[in-house]
């Protein structure tokens, strides 16, 4: 132990209510790459915000390169040679990729040396990277990459990576591991958290997982298999979901060459798209985060209006309807971003289930509201959702993210959509109401809905879909059955084809010349 | 040393509940500085604006009326202002649509002199409410077609308005029997079927402070009950949650504006009809202004408006006296109603956050 590059020992940091973390003790040794695992309020980030300067523990030290290691702030974290690459980028869409890795530094040097050096590291960790391109055009791997090479910049003895495969394709997440490898072989310990079980398995030498704040096991992941990783944060069996391949019947939702203009100058604008959805069915549409996701969400709740004759819910257009008439016809949905989207953080639960249920629950009457109802309606909701909060009345801010998303999702399908559109059913939620939210979506197609579920996680797609395409750049991939398809197949979906053609073109000529 | 404001996770609800009474705290003693200042005796200011009014002897037959003459418009506008402030539409123009309501509205009622019917002052409340509504229109419709700002295009018009005034007096509604003087016929004294006086001698009360009343509780029902202040609270807190809901930006905007307008024109008509009496260049008097304070003085809640419509309107009646017994220019008065919304804006800045001093750092 004495030769670990960061021990931590008896780590405690309580919150009102709560003990985030409690006597949490764990080494990483020079050159390893740790996994963290846990379930989402497990205290995962309090302890990485810890060792980052951004929280200060009640007891416990840390001893990092053989000294005390307090560090007041996050300069004084960086400066002892701790670097984190955050789960959400801070990234400034309108500067360059240069301008911003210098806004991100503590002393950053000249504009021309930062460029260098910018080209010298990105090549030396096989990171492609152009310090002269402006971020906005940017896809969300490359994004990834300008915060990973701001924090090699720093030449750190201690990387931490939050979450950071949730918005990368396959082939993006192989180049990220052979980069964190090669780093791992210099030297640099890495702190991996993630709830991807396999990439663990396959990136991670040791592990530690937490559960309600307390080192419950360390493992070498590479000898349990996922399931029981997943059974060692949750600590108890793990449900998976399960589905019996239903007959699937007519076509519910017909999309046919919709296009859309990008609603800013950083959206995407939806090209041609073209699918159908029938009853019992499952549609998966993957892709890489920005590639017009939450366009086609809004296009499809009715958030902006499709053209006419591009929509059509059961034969009928419904492509000009506004959402709460195309609720009133069975089209739900569930944008992806919780807070402040699919729910009012400030606002009751019970007046977030009014939110959407008020035209298929009947929660108001000629204008006037039924209060009782709504919190009857949003009870059930709670109640079968398994929603853990004191009850309706809380705001919807204070519910945890996995307990809010329950919420969010149970809200529409209790009101028995006949198609239900959901867009990251599971982003940023703990193992136990993921599983739980799959089942539920699973559920819902087995009584006969059409289910569309367009989510960055490709395992999760592969668990519950009958078909998958992906999205890319606003276009639509054709169609295919989900079973039997290979991760190099889907990964092309997700590029788009395009992408390999130039790709390509471009090695035949440089093989030419 | 750098200071910094740091959010509060979590605002205490009583403070916040305390904060328009700290405000008033401090509003009494900067102002009593600023009378120290001035020549008077800080205490004896600060009495003769909010004591004197109420429970003087000598001014309270008077001014005690005068509470609820004021306070009336004040509250009507500011309910409908609160409707729109809540919703994130910032109509600031509330004092223009003041002007043409009571312009509208006293022309209907001109027009039919000398006639006299009991359906005459009711035509005259309608026409009002539609002039201030039409004036408010012109803001919402610029705003949902063209997407211009609400703010720059409702305040711009309150000078269009003051000009349409000034016409108006010395043309259009010009007083035919006023020899020559501007300003129309005098609706309170001469014409009775016009004319909106006090429904109980000496109580200040007059059919526009009834229908501040009725519009607190209806803003009130509004915002508890109805899907319209459910939407309207929805976007305000959230505009995306709102849009998802499927709440029509374009109708919140002709809702709240069109609302504000035709209860600050209808507040014009009561004015214009009772306590002005006629229409003149100067029938003006900033109530559209102020009660952008009271909207935010009572925290955009009907309840609330109503009281800060009352404190308001001490104030004015209060900075009159002032004026009268202490010497006090016009200016100050303002600038002490100027105050008060300018503690109750940096209180909640307190209340919500904190300061933090650090000492600055070596880069």
């Amino acid at each position: 132990m004495t030769d670990a590059l960061l021990t931590l020992e008896g780590l405690t940091k309580a919150y009102p209510g709560v003990v985030a973390n409690d006597a949490v003790s764990f080494a990483i040794q020079p050159g390893e790459v740790h996994a963290l695992l846990g379930e989402n309020g497990a205290g995962k980030s309090t302890l990485v915000k810890t060792i980052y300067g951004l929280v200060k523990p009640d007891a416990g030290q840390m001893v990092f390169g053989g000294r005390p290691f307090a560090p007041a702030n996050p300069r004084a974290a960086r400066a002892a040679g701790v670097a984190m690459v955050f789960q959400h980028f801070s990234l400034f869409d309108a500067l360059s990729v240069a301008e911003n890795i210098a806004l991100g530094m503590d002393n950053p040097p000249g504009q021309r040396q930062l460029s260098a050096s910018i080209r010298d590291v990105s090549e030396a960790y096989g990171l492609p990277l152009d310090p002269d391109r402006v971020v906005g055009d940017l896809s969300a791997g490359e994004r990834q990459r300008v915060e990973i090479v701001r924090c090699l910049l720093q030449n750190p003895k201690l990387l931490i990576m939050d979450e950071p495969t949730s918005v990368l394709t396959p082939q993006e997440v192989q180049i990220l591991f052979h980069t964190l490898r090669k780093l791992a072989s210099e030297g640099t310990s890495i702190l991996y958290i993630s709830h991807k079980l396999e990439e663990i398995r396959a990136l991670c030498e040791d592990a530690t997982v937490l559960r309600l704040g307390k080192v419950v096991a360390t493992c070498d992941p590479r000898e349990k298999t996922a399931r029981e990783l997943a059974e060692m944060m949750v600590g108890t069996t793990l449900h998976v979901p399960e589905r019996e391949g239903g007959e699937s019947g007519d076509v519910l939702l017909q999309v046919s060459g919709l296009s859309l203009p990008a609603p800013s100058d950083f959206g995407t604008p939806l090209r041609d798209i073209t699918f159908a959805v029938r009853a019992g069915e499952v549609l998966g549409i993957g892709g890489v985060a920005g590639n017009g996701q939450d366009e086609l969400l809004d296009a499809l709740s009715g958030e902006r209006f499709a053209p006419a004759g591009s929509l059509f819910l059961r034969g009928q257009d419904v492509g000009r309807l506004r959402p709460n008439a195309r609720r009133a016809l069975g089209l739900l949905a569930a944008p992806e971003e919780r807070l402040g989207h699919a729910a009012a953080p400030e606002m009751s639960l019970t007046e977030n289930a009014l939110l959407t249920g008020d035209v298929r629950q009947k929660l108001s009457n000629r204008g006037f509201i039924r209060w009782g109802k709504a919190r009857d309606f949003a009870k059930s909701v709670i109640d079968t959702f398994d929603v853990r909060t004191p009850g309706p009345e809380t705001a919807a801010g204070a519910l945890s993210g996995g307990n809010l998303q329950k919420f969010v999702i149970g809200r529409e399908i209790l009101q028995k959509p006949d198609v239900f559109v959901v867009n990251q059913p599971t982003w940023g939620v703990d193992a136990s109401a993921a599983a739980a939210i799959r089942q539920a979506l699973l559920d819902l197609a087995q009584s006969g809905a059409a289910v569309i579920v367009i989510s960055q996680d490709l395992d999760e797609l592969m668990d519950i879909c009958d078909h998958f395409t992906a999205l890319n750049e606003g276009r639509i991939a054709p169609i295919r059955p989900a079973s039997g398809l290979t991760i190099d197949e889907v990964g092309l979906m997700m590029g788009g084809a395009h992408d390999m053609h130039e790709a390509e073109t471009a090695a035949r000529a440089e093989a030419e010349a | 040393m750098r200071f910094r404001l740091e959010k509060r996770p979590a605002p205490s609800q009583l403070l916040l509940a305390l904060t328009p009474l700290f405000a008033v705290l401090a509003t009494m003693i900067a102002g009593g500085v600023m009378f120290w200042s001035l020549g008077a005796d800080p205490l004896e200011a600060i009495r003769t604006i909010f004591w004197d009014p109420l429970f003087d002897e000598t001014f309270s037959a008077y001014s005690r009326p005068q509470l609820l003459v004021k306070a009336g418009p004040l509250i009507l506008i500011a309910i409908g202002l609160a409707l729109g402030f809540k919703a994130g539409i910032w109509n600031i123009g509330a004092e223009g649509q003041y002007i043409i309501g009571a312009v509208v509205g006293a022309g209907v009622g001109l027009a039919f002199y000398p006639t006299e019917n009991r359906l005459i002052f009711p035509a005259m409340v309608l026409a009002g409410a539609f002039g201030g509504w039409a004036w408010a229109m012109i803001p919402a419709i610029l705003k949902t077609r063209f997407g211009t700002n609400e703010i720059l295009v409702s305040l711009m018009l309150v000078y269009v308005a003051e000009n349409i005034l000034a016409s108006v007096s010395s043309g259009l509604l010009r007083n035919p029997d006023g020899m020559g003087f501007p300003g129309s016929r005098n609706l309170a004294r001469d014409y009775p079927a016009a004319s909106n006086l006090e429904i109980f001698a000496g109580s200040g009360m007059h059919w526009g402070v009834v229908a501040a009343f009725i519009a607190v509780i209806f803003a009130y029902v509004l915002m508890t009950r109805h899907k319209m202040g459910f939407s309207i609270r929805l976007a305000g807190e959230a505009p995306k949650a709102a849009r998802f809901a499927g709440i029509s930006p374009t109708r919140l905007v002709l809702f709240s504006l069109g609302t504000a307008g035709a209860l600050a024109g209808m507040a014009g008509l009561f004015e214009v009809a009772g306590p002005a009496g006629q229409i003149s260049i100067d029938f003006n008097s900033g109530y559209g202004f102020t009660a952008i304070i009271v909207a935010f003085l009572g925290r955009l809640h009907p309840i609330g408006i109503l009281l800060a419509g009352l404190l308001m309107a001490l104030t004015y009646i209060g900075g009159e006296l002032a004026q009268l017994m202490l010497g006090m220019p016009a200016a100050a008065i303002q600038l002490f109603q100027g105050m008060l919304l300018f503690f109750l804006l940096a209180m909640d800045v307190f209340a919500n956050y904190r300061i933090r001093i650090r000492s600055r750092e070596v880069a």
